[in-house]
């Protein structure tokens, strides 16, 4: 890691750490965006261009604004949530930070894989990419667009307006 | 730590962030967060094993991703539209108050 | 010292008569370690000059047509015929005081401008400007420009709602819903240009449509059946998503004040506004680069005594000066209407586009291909119209106030 990847992992944390704690829902989503916007830099300082720039596109595009208007119609953005700090918390914060110490230990512990070879490797170009995705992937590829088909149209029928309950309130 | 080691306690502290909300917060966009985070995570230790592997020609790292982004897209949509009804029947986007179904 | 004087003015020079490369000779001047910066910033601090200056001279440009559309004169007191009176607005706006709401939110209302302007500014670093003006050749630059355009929406929000205000965020959340509904016509009828020449780098597109060996005409893919359709659905699409009239109901003034940047003054609300024209430069300029052409002549003889950048700069000025004819021309449409013309019309239309670009790869003949996608274009545009149209619109017209015997 170098020092922009270890900035970008610092903001990274603080944006997410922001995300989970703010009091208020859209100061968490738009911390939910900055993490976005920051994995979405260390993609493209892992080479990886077309994964970067498709995160920003979703997540960022779709996903983030979807996150805002849902907060919005569940009339999130005035109110302030309930604290952190809940008499529950502490089994879950307590789990999580357990979980993050074994693993980090872990990473740590183990030896790390043999270094790619200097010379000879060469990086996927975007135009192998897309045969990929046409030719070995098309099932998956398929397979992908009726899940984003199916997911849209149940996410309409499900947020579509309910007809008026037929005058079982007024009576 | 190498470089590698280094991207992976990034995806393990961000995928913890995001447990500890899904187990701690009360609001179902907050646990929706959480999930994203952790979503996220798994993505990270892809692109990482993709480039700083010992294949970094390969490509399944990223094909990977690029699905699982689209996974993601398509569970966003579902999980904030059911966020959206429930919130139009119970009036409320609270975990604890969803309770319909207790006995 | 001389030296670098003599470079930097050959180095421009280079650039104005369209050399390759200008940069190759003042480089080597600089010491090893900050060589990389400067070849950055002498990338960078031409579109951060020539933009924005653009931005100037429109808004002049932009008042005085309007005016003569609308029969008036329009701004002429500053400067010659009034063309200076973009310096007297701008030390208006930068000496204003900058009032924010009590109730905002203090942090996002003071972000959401930079939102706006920081990506707007990025999406101009891959288009190609001219020949060998390209200051960020990306492989996948097409997809570039539209992720960092897409971040442009949450700036909007983060106005709309940091503001507290109820117009703001009625604003704020047309803006959105507008945005991402046109954005999929506008990313669609891209991808027929990406279908036809298999890249995403937006100069291998201007290359595709050069004039090949012994042709008197460019290959701009306006001229193909795909590509006129393409074109207009995308200058629609751009025009929306610019949030410009007839897609104005963000703004719509005369509803809800100016919406999402109604809480905002002085340099802030200069920052929104110059963001907003910005936007529709980058998006007339990637509409120039995938359908007009880029920087080729429309007749590759002309192309030998007039520079590439100058034909960019041609088309750009030409786009722009159809967005603020069609300001002036159209009404403003209903929240209804834009949304049905973009997810019932548009975007069928771009479908069947795809679908027509396909028929044109993939058809050897040319008559054979001209034919086919023309007429499955046309069928397309005629039917979908024709089931749009509101039914019992059309008959004899009935007076209902005039006395009956009155005729």
């Amino acid at each position: 890691m170098n020092g922009l990847t270890i900035i970008l992992s610092l903001l990274v944390i603080a944006s997410a750490l922001g995300a989970v704690a703010l009091r208020n829902l859209v100061h968490c989503a738009l911390c939910l965006m900055g993490v976005f916007l920051g994995l979405a830099a260390i993609y493209l300082c892992l080479d990886a261009q077309f994964v970067g720039l498709v995160q920003i596109l979703v997540y960022v595009g779709a996903v983030g604004i979807l996150l805002v208007f849902a907060i919005l119609l569940t009339r999130g953005g005035g109110a302030e949530l309930s604290p952190f700090f809940s008499p529950s918390w502490a089994i879950g914060a307590g789990a999580a930070a357990l979980l993050a110490l074994i693993m980090v230990a872990a990473i740590l512990k183990t030896d790390s894989l043999p270094a790619p070879d200097a010379g000879g490797a060469e990086l996927p170009t975007l135009a192998q990419i897309g045969k990929r995705l046409m030719q070995e992937d098309v099932i998956v590829l398929e397979a992908m667009g009726l899940l984003l088909t199916a997911a849209a149209v149940g996410a309409i029928v499900l947020a579509m307006p309910e007809p008026p309950p037929k005058k079982e309130e007024e009576a | 730590m190498t470089s590698l080691q280094g991207f992976l306690v990034l995806s393990a502290l961000l995928f913890c962030v995001g447990l500890g909300a899904v187990l701690t917060r009360r609001n179902v966009i907050l646990a929706l967060i959480g999930v994203e985070l952790m979503l996220n995570a798994a993505n990270l230790n892809f692109i990482a094993f993709a480039r700083l592997g010992p294949h970094p020609n390969a490509m399944e790292g990223w094909m990977f991703v690029v699905f699982s982004i689209a996974v993601a897209a398509a569970e966003a949509a579902v999980g904030l539209a059911l966020v959206i009804a429930i919130y139009r029947r119970l009036r409320t986007a609270h975990l604890d108050q969803m309770d319909s179904l207790k006995g | 010292m001389m030296d670098w004087i003599r470079e930097f003015l050959g180095m421009l020079w280079k650039t104005v008569s369209d050399q390759p490369d200008p940069k190759a000779a003042f480089l080597p001047l600089i010491p090893e370690e900050w060589r990389s910066e400067t070849s950055v910033l002498l990338s960078i601090a031409p579109l951060m000059m020539i933009f924005p200056a653009l931005f100037a001279l429109t808004t002049v440009v932009e008042r005085k047509g309007l005016g003569r559309i609308q029969n008036r004169l329009g701004p002429n007191r500053v400067g010659p015929a009034g063309f200076l009176q973009f310096a007297a607005d701008g030390l208006k706006t930068l000496t204003k005081e900058d009032i924010v709401p009590r109730a905002a939110d203090q942090l996002v209302h003071f972000l959401a401008p930079l939102a706006l302007v920081v990506p707007v500014f990025l999406t101009f670093s891959v288009l190609p400007f001219g020949r060998h003006l390209v200051p960020l050749d990306l492989e996948s630059g097409l997809l570039f420009f539209f992720a960092i355009g897409a971040a442009t929406e949450l700036s909007v929000f983060m106005a709309g709602w940091a503001s507290r205000n109820k117009y703001s965020l009625l604003g704020a959340l047309r803006a959105v819903a507008q945005m991402v509904s046109y954005e999929i016509p506008l990313i669609l009828s891209a991808l027929t240009v990406v279908m036809a020449t298999g890249t995403l780098s937006l100069p291998q597109i201007v290359d595709a449509q050069a004039a090949g060996n012994g042709e008197w005409l460019a290959r701009w893919h306006v001229f193909t059946p795909w590509g006129f359709f393409g074109f207009a659905l995308f200058l629609v699409a751009a025009c929306a998503e610019a949030n410009r009239a007839p897609f104005d109901l963000p703004e719509g003034e005369s509803e809800i004040i100016a919406g999402y940047y109604l809480e905002y003054s002085g340099f802030k609300f200069a920052l929104f506004f110059l963001g907003e024209y910005l936007g529709l430069f980058a998006a007339c300029g990637l509409g120039i680069t995938l359908f007009l052409g880029g920087w080729h002549a429309p007749l590759p003889i002309l192309e030998r005594w007039i520079p590439s950048y100058a034909w960019f700069f041609a088309k750009l000025a030409a786009l722009i000066g159809l967005f603020i004819w069609v300001r002036g021309t159209l009404p403003r449409v209903r929240m209804d209407q834009l949304m049905n013309l973009a997810w019932k019309f548009m975007l069928p239309l771009a479908l069947v586009n795809l679908l027509a670009v396909a028929l044109w790869h993939f058809l050897p003949n040319p008559l054979a291909r001209w034919a086919a996608s023309s007429i499955l274009l046309a069928g397309a545009y005629v039917g979908l119209g024709r089931a749009l149209m509101p039914p019992s619109r059309i008959g004899k017209r009935v007076y209902r106030y005039a006395p009956q015997d009155s005729r």
